[in-house]
């Protein structure tokens, strides 16, 4: 072989080398809008053919645990992890996480709307970027409710929502006032009677830590949940959760549901959704205390430490929460099943707000929702419907089960409350957390 | 009077045992019909038993966005392997168990049970630190690994069971007759307990196939088997019920094809040894 043959082969070699695509992995939830954006990532894959991508997509719990083990102890399988606003501020202040800084020219971070872009953020600095956010609000069937001679205001309170339920209830034709979430889980009924504690002038923990389970706005607000739900809510409610409410609403079963903003688009659907021109939107109720009983949540997009592919990691990210990504899906599937919920932009997009009867109040949500002071009372912790601490995922479970125990009669709502204090102190206490 | 008696109560526990076979089978005869439905049928208020528009978009939809045959694959290599790998483990130590025990055997294999009376998640840490510093994480080789070790104490109880079902005096003559122990093993004790050891490699089959905390948990895209692959349809904000039965069905229906054609051994494995 001549020298120069030799040069040629090296040189050859060096440029397939150079050329090979980086395959990155993404781990994600078995949502609409991230299977939305599975289907489309061949355009970026023809727009990036160095990248290529490699999906994991999983059921949120069995998600949680298994990007938790591999951040946790660095295993490195993950590029792209899907979390939650829970996971962000807890894993960035660990270093779990990378800090996003390195995003496309065009990618306007300051239309991430505050809200959302303060729940990702640690020291000031961006650890996730939002794919789609979510807070809770009221649907409600606009038929039965002129049925009963009433007109569900923009911003109603609880006293009015038990008012409405107790008028649109027909047990005898099947339909129940109201649902709400009743399945144990932090996530699950936790999430809802804690966005509902605060508007009761309710919360977690004083400024030292100290469990507030045992004062009169739990009571009144775990009472209020419980009534309602037996008396307007539909049977076995304690095994009910996002997706069986959802299946309850869409098949005419419920006349207010009070739930994630991000159901907007499936109960408006009349491909699955048997009420979906009869469904009316209002903001989640208050006492008028100035507090809503809205949560935040967020599914973002972010990169682990261990990962050794951090930049195409950044790149897909840049990409999939752009706007170019909105117009592409709005191209594709049509306004209305765009990733709501993180940028201002959308909300100001006449299109989008044409297809979306929900857009303004899940705008309005987001944006009354203040993660920082979630609650009447100041709060040491950060979070709505959670508090970010690592213990919380089991305080939180343990707590829902003693008020899913309560809406099942097993025991009474001042038990429920004793119990949850008792087992928040002595978690607390261990975890050295009162002051 | 008493043919009588007797052909009426061999009805009721004719009819008894399909009643309770019928229980036992409703959840997969549901979960296959709901496969064949719309979405929106799947979440009916008024659910139809076989009165509805059949569809086959469901598989046509799964089979498009997953790798479906890789999953299978997976699962057929680690299933498989595992099993064989546990076995070639399996039939010496209990040989040795059965026919060579020592005043500690009873000891030893009651600690080799006690492993699977662990939680699984309490070793998930070292373990997953041990994969990553081998690179096996998301690895056939690493969950044939794991479940060769999972399932190894079930393998070593089983056979130990049917060895001690043999006769001493057999392999005491082909000791005499100048057979060494791999012989021995091989072509005396081996034949006898062809029946044991086929069904404790079927039930390690079946057992390695449906596992499925270690097999997510140490697995991403490369090595996932089809608990990953079911797992990917079940979603907590969306109504994908439909989907989600075709992806199991597609799951479980190897292995049931599997279960069907070797129940026989299967049955006849499983109650070696309990009446005697």
């Amino acid at each position: 072989m001549s020298i120069r043959t030799f040069s040629f082969a090296c040189l050859a070699m060096l440029a397939t080398v150079a050329t090979a695509a980086e395959t990155i992995t993404i781990a994600t939830v078995n949502n609409g809008d991230m299977i939305t954006m599975k289907e489309l990532s061949s355009e970026f894959e023809q727009a990036h053919p160095n990248i290529k991508l490699q999906w994991i997509t999983l059921e949120e719990n069995i998600l949680r645990q298994r990007v938790t083990t591999d951040v946790a102890t660095g295993g490195g399988q993950y590029d792209v992890m899907t979390i939650g606003t829970y996971e962000v501020p807890i894993w960035s202040k660990l270093g779990w996480l990378k800090k996003l800084d390195n995003f496309a020219a065009d990618y306007d971070v300051d239309d991430i709307l505050p809200s959302i872009k303060n729940g990702l953020s640690y020291q000031d600095e961006l650890y996730a970027a939002p794919f789609y956010g979510e807070s809770s609000m009221v649907m409600y069937r606009k038929d039965l409710m002129q049925k009963a001679g009433l007109e569900m205001p923009n911003t109603p309170s609880w006293q009015f929502i038990k008012q409405a339920a107790a008028a649109m209830t027909d047990k005898e034709a099947g339909v129940y006032g109201i649902c709400l979430r009743g399945k144990a889980g932090w996530g699950e009924n936790v999430a809802l009677i804690t966005a509902m504690a605060n508007s009761f002038g309710a919360r977690w923990f004083d400024e030292k830590w100290q469990p507030q389970f045992n004062t009169k706005a739990w009571q009144d607000t775990l009472n209020y949940y419980v009534e309602v739900m037996n008396q307007y809510g539909p049977p076995g409610a304690s095994a009910n959760g996002f997706n069986e409410n959802l299946a309850l609403f869409q098949t005419g079963k419920c006349g207010i549901w009070i739930d994630a903003t991000v159901a907007g688009a499936f109960v408006t659907n009349p491909a699955d959704s048997n009420i979906a021109d009869q469904v009316g939107f209002a903001m989640a109720p208050d006492n008028g205390l100035g507090k809503r009983g809205n949560w935040l949540w967020a599914w973002t997009l972010a990169i682990p430490s261990s990962s050794k592919k951090s930049d195409a990691a950044m790149t897909f990210i840049s990409w999939a929460t752009s706007k170019g990504y909105t117009e592409l899906v709005a191209s594709k599937k049509g306004w209305k099943n765009v990733p709501p919920g993180t940028r201002a932009s959308l909300y100001a997009n006449a299109d989008y707000l044409a297809a979306a009867p929900f857009a303004q109040i899940t705008l309005d949500a987001i944006r009354s929702a203040d993660p920082v002071n979630p609650s009447v009372l100041p709060v040491p912790y950060v979070g709505i419907q959670f508090v970010a601490i690592p213990e919380f995922q089991g305080i939180g479970t343990a707590v829902g089960q003693q008020f899913a125990a309560a809406l099942t009669g097993q025991m009474s709502v001042e038990q429920a409350l004793l119990n949850a204090q008792r087992t928040t102190e002595r978690t607390m206490r261990k975890a050295r957390y009162p002051k | 009077m008493s043919t009588n008696a007797s052909f009426r109560s061999k009805v009721f526990y004719t009819a008894l045992a399909w009643l309770i076979s019928g229980l036992i089978f409703f959840p997969i005869l549901w979960t296959f019909i709901t496969s064949f439905k719309t979405e929106a049928e799947a979440i009916s208020a008024t659910p139809s038993l076989f009165m509805f528009e059949w569809t086959l978009q469901n598989y046509s939809d799964v089979l498009a966005r997953s790798p479906y045959f890789d999953h299978f694959i997976n699962s057929v290599v680690i299933a498989l392997g595992s099993s064989v790998v546990g076995l070639l483990i399996a039939i010496p130590a209990a040989w040795s168990m059965a026919f060579v025990p020592t005043k500690r055997t009873k000891n030893l294999l009651m600690w080799m049970l006690s492993t699977k009376m662990l939680p699984p998640v309490g070793v998930l840490i070292p373990i997953y630190l041990l994969f990553r510093d081998f690179s096996l994480l998301d690895t056939k080789l690493g969950l044939v690994i794991v479940m060769t070790l999972i399932n190894l104490p079930i393998m070593v109880w089983m056979l130990y069971t049917y060895f001690r079902e043999i006769p001493h005096e057999i392999l005491e003559a082909a000791r005499m007759d100048g057979a060494s122990i791999t012989e021995e093993i091989f072509h005396v004790l081996l034949p006898i307990a062809l029946p044991g050891i086929a069904s404790t490699l079927l039930l390690n089959v079946i057992l390695a196939w449906n596992e499925a905390f270690w097999t997510l948990i140490l697995s991403a895209a490369n090595a996932a088997p089809l608990t990953a692959f079911i797992a990917s349809y079940s979603s907590p904000e969306g109504l994908f019920y439909a989907k989600l039965s075709a992806a199991s069905v597609m799951a479980i229906v190897p292995i049931l094809i599997l279960g069907w054609f070797s129940q026989k051994q299967l049955v006849r494995g499983l109650s070696f040894g309990a009446v005697k």
